[in-house]
């Protein structure tokens, strides 16, 4: 089970890519927990300026726009 | 080269439509028709080609620069970096607390943010295509004058005084290090990944604004068919001194309409609106939002919030009022 993060301050780019990724977990039958973390001084603590970022199981993977499907279907697997 | 748009404009209204060019419709639907056009074949051009010159350019990297210069070249630094640097308003909470962890003071830090939203590449290129470079110049010099001064008050102000405490903290802890994070990885991009980052920020930026613009000119057409001339002379021309702090206040809570403002602007400058009052209504639409405010609590004592607050709505009143003091001289 992969733990998954997507960091930012609850803005519509943070809720699709939180979204886009279920949807393709669901789609691939992979499990994970997703988590939005929108608090500020937890986002500090990644060391992330662009937001929405991603975090699969502690390691950031990506950071300031709606990842691309392809990236998200790589961290995945 | 913009002459296309109006004839285009002029075919489509007055030979298809056959609409008279002396009537209001006919004009209020030339303007419109004409802008719209040229508003979007502009935004995607240039917002394309922007976004490939800029790609490589970003907050890690600004970050990094800052944090290594002296806080005096900061401000300017600062300053210049956020007029052109890419970076969402949406990510401004962690831009200020990377920037705040990395030792940078809160006052140059500011003038990135405050020059950020002021200096944009839609507000840019609106303005130079519809109220010429000379306002465009003068626009973005007074943007970045606002920002590297209202910078350097913070700066005088010991700004981080008023930190909320955890922010307070990582600031702290960066000043006692030296160089507090590893710098940001330096790779050469491609051109298709140049290409990739630019389609990208071009759908995002025209999926984000196009409806704007209809509605920002669609009531600049109105205005320019319906509204009489000497109104806005009458109403909101020199004569009223109070009519700059009244524009400031009114761009306020216009805030999401940025796009839509100033084609709107347009028409009223073409009806004399004096070009100071147009400048501080400009800056207050595009940079005073409480929205936006509010979210910076986060990071900021509400006292250091409202001395920001009220500094910008101050430094845009004391410009439309130089500038319509000025503007019989310099344009």
């Amino acid at each position: 089970m992969k733990k998954v993060k997507v960091l930012g301050s609850g803005c519509a780019k943070c809720e699709k890519t939180a979204a886009s990724i279920a949807e393709i977990a669901a789609e691939k039958s992979v499990e994970i927990t997703l988590e939005k973390v929108t608090d500020a001084e937890q986002i500090m603590s990644y060391g992330v300026m662009r937001t929405p970022a991603v975090v699969i199981d502690d390691t950031l993977v990506h950071s300031g726009s709606i990842p691309h499907r392809d990236d998200i279907e790589s961290w995945l697997n | 080269m913009l002459q296309i748009f109006t004839w285009l404009a002029d075919w489509l209204v007055y030979d298809l439509a056959g609409l008279s060019a002396t009537s209001k419709a006919g004009d209020a639907l030339h303007f419109f028709v004409e802008d719209v056009s040229k508003i979007f074949a502009l935004l995607v051009v240039m917002i394309y080609v922007i976004s490939l010159i800029r790609a490589s350019l970003n907050v890690e990297k600004v970050r990094d620069f800052l944090a290594a210069h002296h806080p005096g070249a900061g401000l300017m630094m600062g300053s210049a970096f956020g007029a052109v640097t890419p970076f969402c308003s949406c990510s401004s909470i962690p831009v200020f607390l990377g920037f705040t962890s990395a030792g940078i003071p809160v006052g140059v830090t500011m003038a990135f943010l405050l020059t950020s939203p002021l200096i944009n590449e839609v507000a840019i290129l609106l303005l130079l295509s519809l109220l010429g470079w000379q306002f465009t110049l003068l626009y973005i010099l007074v943007g970045m004058g606002v920002g590297i001064i209202g910078g350097f008050i913070l700066h005088l102000l010991k700004a981080e005084r008023w930190l909320q405490p955890f922010a307070a903290k990582a600031y702290e802890r960066a000043r006692n290090q030296s160089l507090s994070s590893a710098p940001a990885p330096d790779q050469a991009l491609t051109f298709s990944e140049r290409h990739a980052f630019a389609k990208d920020e071009t759908r995002d930026i025209f999926g984000r604004v196009w409806k704007w613009v209809i509605i920002g000119v669609g009531l600049g057409a109105a205005l320019h068919g319906y509204v009489p001339e000497h109104w806005v002379t009458d109403y909101l021309g020199e004569g009223q001194w109070w009519s700059v702090p009244a524009a400031v206040l009114a761009g306020i809570p216009l805030y999401s309409n940025a796009t839509g403002v100033i084609p709107v602007i347009e028409s009223l400058i073409t009806k004399g609106l004096p070009v100071g009052t147009t400048l501080a209504f400009c800056m207050s639409t595009v940079a005073a939002s409480f929205p936006e405010f509010i979210l910076l609590k986060q990071v900021m004592r509400l006292k250091l919030l409202a001395i920001i607050f009220v500094m910008l709505l101050m430094a845009f009143t004391l410009v439309g009022w130089i500038f319509n003091f000025l503007s019989p001289y310099i344009l």
